[in-house]
């Protein structure tokens, strides 16, 4: 399956950005070695030139790492990977929110909203 | 092997005339080597009499071709894989003919990936052409076409008429497939299908380049995909 691309934006930031969600969330675990920029071009069907631009972003970052002969290597370190964790979480809630906002909801409304709906997905859950 | 410290494609002030109508113009076009472009351009543009120029399939009034820095010719069709818009396959033929059609006439053609590739089509080099479906001929002369080891590789429209499955099969072919000093120059109408296989993209219009960047730069200045870009600069 072919990655989605939004049309407003370059392909190689999107590519990188599902990528980093993908170590952020742990499917390419810390310190293991991600598949090749062939293989992942061929998953994504992006040009392999794409993809490469895209790991180098993410090297440029910290998360990644490229040893010469075995591959890329996803950061060992667990403090870098949680500071992103938790940076990527107020961006959820931000976003979340400005769309909350733009409905006409008010910051304690919301705060109210967020308790609400988040017991109750816990109990469907159950 | 010098071919690679030259560009892969050049031409310089090329013109072609059909009689009286002029279809390509003064064109001028550099391609690099290791990149996949996209020629894209309206109906009647000159992107396939673009591609048959570069194929030494026609000459042109004016201006000039280069290969890897070789004038085009004779010569330069040992360095260009050409896959045409219609297939030149005949019916009576087997697959396994065609294999050695090419075998024989391109010193680049790789056998063993070729049957591998079929192979993995599940096509049996025995059937004849005559029994293979539209969109199957167009899969098996695209391997024909990609197991050459070529400079340049010229797709006029490979994923015309073929269905979504398949069209997804003929990229993924072309993306494993190409190899990194080569260059692929794709036409085709159909840019968000190959939007993001492709490095480049080149607008035709009118015979002439209007516009000639990477994907990624024309999504980052305009902030709109190639699709989008194309449907404003060629809205009818």
């Amino acid at each position: 399956m072919a990655w989605k691309f939004a049309a407003d934006a370059p392909i190689y930031l999107q590519t990188a950005e599902i990528i980093r969600l993908r170590i952020l969330t742990g499917d390419y675990p810390p310190g293991t070695y991600i598949p090749s920029v062939r293989e992942l071009a061929q998953e994504a069907a992006v040009n392999p030139n794409t993809m490469q631009k895209a790991l180098a972003t993410l090297e440029s970052t910290g998360l990644l790492t490229t040893h010469r002969n075995t591959g890329r290597q996803v950061t060992e370190s667990q403090d870098l990977i949680r500071m992103l964790r938790i940076e990527q979480a107020r961006a959820y809630v931000q976003s979340c929110r400005q769309q909350l906002v733009t409905l006409g909801f008010s910051s304690e409304e919301i705060t109210s909203l967020f308790s609400h709906w988040s017991g109750e997905s816990t109990l469907k859950k159950e | 092997m010098d071919s690679f410290k030259h560009p892969v494609l050049q031409c310089r002030g090329l013109n072609k005339s059909y009689g009286r109508h002029h279809v390509i113009k003064d064109l001028d076009l550099e391609l690099s080597p290791g990149r996949i472009v996209g020629l894209v351009g309206p109906n009647g543009a000159g992107k396939t009499t673009l591609i048959k120029l570069i194929c030494s399939l026609l000459t042109a009034q004016s201006g000039q071709i280069l290969i890897g820095g070789h004038p085009v010719g004779a010569g330069s069709k040992a360095l260009v894989s050409y896959l045409p818009e219609r297939t030149y396959l005949a019916d009576w033929m087997k697959v396994a003919d065609a294999l050695e059609l090419f075998a024989d006439f391109y010193a680049d053609f790789d056998r063993e990936k070729a049957l591998d590739m079929l192979a993995r089509l599940s096509v049996d080099p025995k059937a004849r052409f005559k029994t293979l479906s539209k969109g199957t001929r167009e899969k098996v002369q695209l391997v024909l076409v990609m197991s050459r080891k070529a400079l340049l590789y010229v797709l006029d429209e490979p994923i015309g008429g073929v269905d979504p499955a398949a069209r997804d099969y003929i990229l993924s072919t072309i993306l494993t497939n190409y190899n990194e000093e080569g260059t692929i120059l794709i036409s085709t109408h159909l840019i968000s299908d190959v939007e993001t296989v492709l490095d480049e993209a080149i607008f035709l219009k009118d015979g002439q380049i209007v516009l000639h960047k990477s994907v990624d730069e024309i999504r980052q200045e305009e902030g709109k995909s190639v699709d989008e870009l194309f449907r404003e600069v060629f809205k009818c």
